[in-house]
């Protein structure tokens, strides 16, 4: 079977954006800009309620911004029509959220099929993404989500964000919930994965180190606010203030070393 | 038991009338509790106000409530159904709300972020995720009615309670046993053919 054929990944950009939630006294994210590129990877890391999960469900219209504008590839979101929209992004969770009545095979043909696709189209891709994500389609094929462990499930969730061929991936901590041997090998995993595809990812993370190894770009935020964006080496090295510097800790040292092994592998 | 031996083809009638009493009523109200409960289910004052007023039928007396409707639609079997659809109303509405509520909260987020519309929501992640507390509502509403049916026969809608109103009027107890024990027996088997649907969806 071939490489998965997907189009590249598309640019995300976000225009003085905020939002505001009816019952909250404080913005969830405010004056926020900030350019995604094609294809790049890129990581919210800051910690819980910082907004970074907000913002990210922006690009999907699961949040509507109080203000500001949120352009896929130049193109406004609110000018899609918002299912058609949502069936053209990947979306993974920590929950995974596999639909429990459904087949492993189902669960990851249910945009494609909302798409109407041919049912051969549809079954080759399940099988392809199956392999992609490291399952082998013909053991995980007709399995219930409950025949699943966790790290199974959620690359199963992965597959079924990258089922219809969807230029941008959104992840909001995909990986928190599972242990740190299987996040380890998840992470691999979805590296591998932006690697072949050149989706454009937006992923969230508390985890400082989850972000220093997957990202091409670390977009750090507290209280609703972008307070850095950078490279992962430049975050290590220049912390843009007290909040950034507390953040990567003092273990920066090492971690800088230990980015130094992935940076020659890419 | 010798009235049930003797007189097996009378009861199965009756047993038959019975058994479409409970099913037209409670196929007519879970038409109308799935509606109201998905839209006690979406907006807690909907909610408030449904559940408040499916309560007050439900603590009508079932005898009271059945001479009020006699009196507004006359005898016969569909006014006995009417009284059978607001009594299962209470059962219902609260089954499909709680089924509803105790979905996971990822799955609608999931289902929402991939694209599926509100209805396809419901229809494909949150009816089959809620059917398990569903069923077990109907199943309650089911053997509740096959009892309460046993008051229809007062307002001439037939059915097993025919047997007991002779009975009490005749002072035939091996009538009454008959009577009893047929829809004692039809309330189990309602029961374990609906547990057996319980059973079935949730593996």
């Amino acid at each position: 079977m071939s490489a998965p054929t997907t189009p590249a990944g598309a640019r995300v950009e976000f225009r003085e954006l905020e939002v505001r939630y009816a019952d909250a006294p404080a913005a969830a994210v405010s004056g926020v800009n900030l350019t995604v590129d094609a294809g790049s990877f890129a990581v919210l890391l800051g910690p819980s309620g910082c907004g970074k999960s907000t913002l990210v469900r922006t690009i999907n219209r699961l949040v509507e911004p109080t203000s500001g504008t949120v352009l896929i590839d130049g193109v406004d979101v609110r000018e899609r029509e918002l299912t058609t929209l949502r069936r053209g992004i990947g979306y993974a969770i920590q929950a995974v959220g596999l639909f429990p009545h459904y087949t492993v095979a189902r669960n990851i043909a249910v945009v494609p099929e909302l798409l109407g696709w041919e049912r051969d189209r549809v079954a080759a891709r399940v099988d392809e993404l199956l392999a992609l994500v490291s399952l082998e389609p013909a053991r995980y094929r007709a399995r219930l989500p409950r025949e699943l462990s966790g790290g199974e499930a959620q690359r199963v969730g992965v597959a079924r964000a990258l089922a219809a061929e969807p230029r941008v991936l959104l992840m909001d901590e995909p990986f928190a919930a599972v242990d740190a041997i299987v996040r380890a090998s998840l992470q691999d995993e979805i590296a591998r994965v932006h690697r072949e595809l050149r989706t454009t990812i937006v992923f969230v993370t508390h985890d400082v180190d989850e972000a220093l190894r997957l990202a091409d770009r670390i977009v750090v935020m507290n209280a609703g606010r972008i307070v850095q964006e950078a490279a992962p080496a430049q975050l290590l090295s220049a912390p843009a203030d007290a909040f950034v510097r507390s953040l990567v800790g003092v273990d920066a040292q090492t971690r800088r070393l230990a980015l130094e092994r992935p940076l020659i592998e890419r | 038991m010798t009235y049930l031996v003797l007189h097996a083809g009378r009861v199965g009638g009756l047993l038959g009338q019975h058994v479409v009493l409970v099913t037209v009523s409670l196929a007519i109200a879970l038409a109308i509790a799935l509606p109201l409960g998905v839209a006690a289910a979406r907006t807690p004052r909907a909610g408030t106000l449904i559940l408040g007023a499916a309560g007050i039928l439900y603590t009508i007396p079932s005898l009271a409530l059945l001479a009020l409707l006699v009196a507004a639609i006359g005898l016969g079997p569909s006014t006995a159904i009417v009284a059978l659809v607001v009594y299962a109303q209470m059962i219902l509405i609260r089954a499909v709300v709680a089924g509803l509520r105790g979905v996971d909260p990822a799955l609608v987020d999931a289902a929402r972020g991939m694209g599926l519309s509100a209805p396809q929501t419901l229809l494909r992640v949150e009816f089959p995720a809620a059917l398990p507390v569903l069923l077990a509502g109907v199943r309650v509403a089911a053997v509740t009615l096959v009892a309460l049916a046993t008051v229809a026969a007062w307002i001439d809608a037939g059915g097993l309670g025919v047997l007991l109103f002779e009975g009490i009027a005749t002072q035939n107890d091996d009538k009454i046993v008959a009577g009893a024990l047929a829809a004692a027996a039809l309330a189990i088997v309602a029961d374990l053919v609906l547990r057996g649907c319980e059973r079935a969806v949730q593996r």
